[in-house]
């Protein structure tokens, strides 16, 4: 029997679509059960694409509009607790008012998969991009993305489904993508086909864990401190243990779409011989490009190194490939009040990766591109010239410098 | 829509199931209403259901990790999730068993909350499930009217006057908790006009109980049951004397047992006999005088009681049940 989804998607196809429909498309290949939604910009146009999915009979699912974020993640919660592949998202404030459902998603080893599509947690009002909102999930148990354009933002969501639900791992996964910049913009993209994404992603099987009359278990009793130690410790070997599913999933991807970067958890640009470095993640990567470009023609070693996966963080990776360099330049869009250095929540996972090395880089930090405002590639040239200045002189004036503001 | 179960109503006392879906193994207070509200559920529902809880006394107090009482399929949900929990459940197997990817059969889905999770905090995703005509499912809310496991707070379902942790008696305001009872099933019955069946109950009437149970998992589309569970440690009685409290909230007219199914409201057992006329409501003050939470009150708390039990008897359109009525015309 040929499906409409089987129909849909016969033959592969390039299509101009943004990173929030290349993951509505994703759910329809993925063939997800239950999905649901709750409208907060700018995440919501995934949903929007899901709707009319649904209304054309491409994508079989039960889609509800729940009456709040809460419910959102704690319908698809129970959802994938009976054995349903699931899907749901948010943004900004819309992703703290879930934020009870979120953190026992976790706990309870649900792989719910959602997107994020980040957001300045407000008030006073924004909706442009700010990392923040994802990043608050970043110590209970998520595995979390961060995408660059709108094909990894299909990729990932594929594979995100095929991590989550081994039974190895069994964590909820968090796709984030930049507010505006990936969710509202188009590009090409490489969509496969059903049956390439059968073969890819196996059915979602909870095994002993499902909740079902047939294995009538008791699912999250009263543990304090008698077991809660040990539970806790078996979350984190799952996440340790997800390293290696994430690697293994990453090279059959490639194997079979034919497409991806050598690494699963870092892009690397440019970071052949390169003295200084610039890290930062998600569509921030457009304008330092172009800009890295500029500065390679004049012959200035300058890289670039985009971190994916920031859940687990890639620390060993980030390690090998920075132990050469002289100086890294953390670029956040995000920000930690109070913080060891008032700096951005990257930066200071860099530093902390950075610190066992032998011979440690300077490490600086920028901030900027916070509420959506654009990072242009003349603040990448004055990133990178102040990055230039401590290498010559040999120390840090400064730890943190916020760009582009008015004064 | 999914498949139904097959759950017949039950014909006297003595043909209530044997078979029990909640055993040994909790810890409940000597006396709990609310753990007997659990037993007779599951005995309605069977073998065949899956449970969820949020959080309150009937989570912290029966699943303990290695002494579950659960012989059914059992999960915790958060405390103002009985809705979303209830949804997602029969989402997913709606979803799965049409897709194929579950032996397509009826399963019942009961969610369950406290009076604290259910009128107050998780009132808005009741009220999301109880739109979703295509999902069967149930949400028992067992009322014993305070946040009686986290040492007895007063909630929007707490009785006027109710000493608690959160509205002790002092010496400049002897009443503490000012906010009438929140008229919680006729609310959701009004404002689901799809919602096919809503019911109050109360424990010390088993059959009537059990029977209610049924109905509400077998006359399709998402359903609700508010039952009153008189409390020994929250309303501070000898626990001996749960059952007939719990008489007591109905014989004094405070409490009314009814149905509202498919648009008709039935009276059960004692209210409908009240409201028939055929025998008068006991006075409040036999009820109130019984419990430690009302000790504080005087005689003109308990007159000003009476008054307003009186007029949800006497002025409402619906007696007990819809607290307004058409303005009568000059």
């Amino acid at each position: 029997m040929t499906t409409a989804l089987a129909e849909q998607f016969a033959v592969a196809k390039e299509e101009l679509i943004s990173g929030s429909e290349a993951i509505a498309i994703a759910c329809a290949l993925a063939d997800v059960d239950v999905i649901t939604a709750y409208p907060i910009r700018p995440y919501d146009t995934v949903m929007q694409y899901v709707s009319k999915l649904k209304a054309d009979g491409i994508l079989d699912c039960e889609f509800i509009v729940a009456e709040s974020e809460h419910s959102q993640f704690e319908i698809v919660k129970h959802a994938s607790a009976v054995g349903a592949r699931t899907f749901c998202g948010s943004s900004g404030v819309g992703w703290f008012y879930a934020f009870e459902a979120i953190t026992v998603t976790a706990g309870l080893r649900l792989p719910v998969v959602a997107m994020v599509g980040n957001r300045a947690l407000d008030d006073p009002g924004a909706f442009g991009v700010e990392h923040n909102d994802a990043l608050a999930v970043r110590d209970l148990g998520w595995m979390l993305y961060w995408v660059a354009t709108a094909q990894e933002a299909l990729d990932i969501a594929l594979m995100a489904w095929r991590i989550a639900e081994d039974s190895g791992v069994f964590l909820p996964f968090a796709i984030s993508c930049d507010g505006s910049f990936l969710t509202h913009s188009q590009a090409i993209v490489n969509v496969p086909t059903h049956d390439q994404v059968q073969k890819f992603l196996p059915a979602y099987d909870r095994g002993k864990l499902q909740l079902h009359p047939d294995n009538p278990i008791t699912i999250a009793p009263q543990v304090n401190e008698d077991w809660l130690m040990e539970i806790r410790m078996q979350t984190d070997q799952a996440m340790r243990g997800s390293v290696g599913v994430i690697k293994k999933v990453h090279e059959e991807f490639r194997t079979t779409f034919g497409r991806g970067d050598p690494s699963p958890f870092i892009e690397e640009y440019m970071m052949e011989d390169a003295e200084i470095v610039l890290v930062g993640m998600g569509t921030l990567s457009l304008p330092v490009r172009v800009a890295l470009r500029r500065m390679r023609e004049a012959g200035k070693k300058v890289g670039f190194l985009r971190v994916k996966y920031f859940r687990p963080f890639p620390a060993d990776e980030i390690r090998q490939v920075l132990s050469e360099c002289k100086a890294v330049g953390v670029i956040d869009r995000d920000y930690s009040y109070g913080s060891p250095s008032f700096g951005g929540v990257l930066f200071h996972e860099m530093r902390s990766t950075l610190y066992p090395l032998e011979r440690r880089p300077h490490v600086l930090n920028f901030i900027a591109g916070l509420g959506g405002r654009e990072v242009l590639v003349k603040d990448v040239d004055h990133i990178v010239d102040i990055i230039q200045q401590a290498v010559d002189t040999g120390t840090v004036d400064q730890e943190t410098t916020w760009i582009g503001v008015r004064e | 829509m999914t498949l139904l179960s097959d759950l017949p109503q039950i014909k006297g006392v003595k043909n209530i199931p044997l078979q029990e879906g909640y055993t040994s193994g909790h810890r409940t207070c000597q006396g709990c209403e609310s753990a007997l509200v659990m037993r007779l559920m599951i005995k309605a529902a069977g073998p065949r259901s899956i449970v969820v809880g949020s959080t309150g006394c009937m989570y912290v107090a029966n699943t303990t990790y290695y002494s579950t009482p659960w012989v059914v399929p059992w999960m915790h949900t958060q405390l103002g999730s009985s809705g979303s929990a209830a949804t997602g459940t029969a989402a997913a197997l709606r979803s799965m068993m049409r897709k194929g990817k579950m032996k397509d059969e009826p399963i019942n889905v009961i969610a369950f909350c406290g009076d604290g999770g259910g009128a107050d905090m998780g009132l808005s995703a009741i009220s999301a499930a109880l739109q979703h005509d295509e999902y069967n499912l149930l949400i028992l809310m067992y009322d014993n009217e305070s946040y009686a496991n986290t040492d007895i707070q007063v909630s929007g379902s707490s009785p006027w006057g109710a000493n608690s942790t959160f509205s002790p008696p002092g010496t400049k305001h002897r009443i503490m908790n000012n906010r009438w009872k929140k008229n919680t099933a006729p609310m959701l019955a009004t404002g689901h006009p799809n919602c096919r069946y809503i019911a109050t109950a109360c424990g010390s009437y088993g059959l009537d109980f059990t029977n209610k149970i049924r109905r509400a998992l077998t006359i399709g589309g998402p359903t609700f049951i508010h039952s009153i569970d008189p409390c020994p440690k929250g309303w501070d009685y000898d626990p001996k004397y749960s059952h007939e409290l719990g008489m007591l909230a109905v014989e004094t007219g405070l409490w009314v047992q009814y149905e509202i199914m498919d648009g008709e409201v039935i009276l059960n057992g004692p209210s409908r006999v009240i409201a028939k006329g055929i025998r008068k409501r006991k006075p409040v003050s036999e009820y109130l005088k019984r419990q430690g939470r009302f000790a504080h009150l005087t005689d003109e708390d308990i007159e000003y009681f009476q008054s307003k039990v009186d007029e949800s008897w006497e002025k409402w359109w619906l007696p007990g049940v819809v607290p307004f009525r058409p303005q009568e015309e000059e």
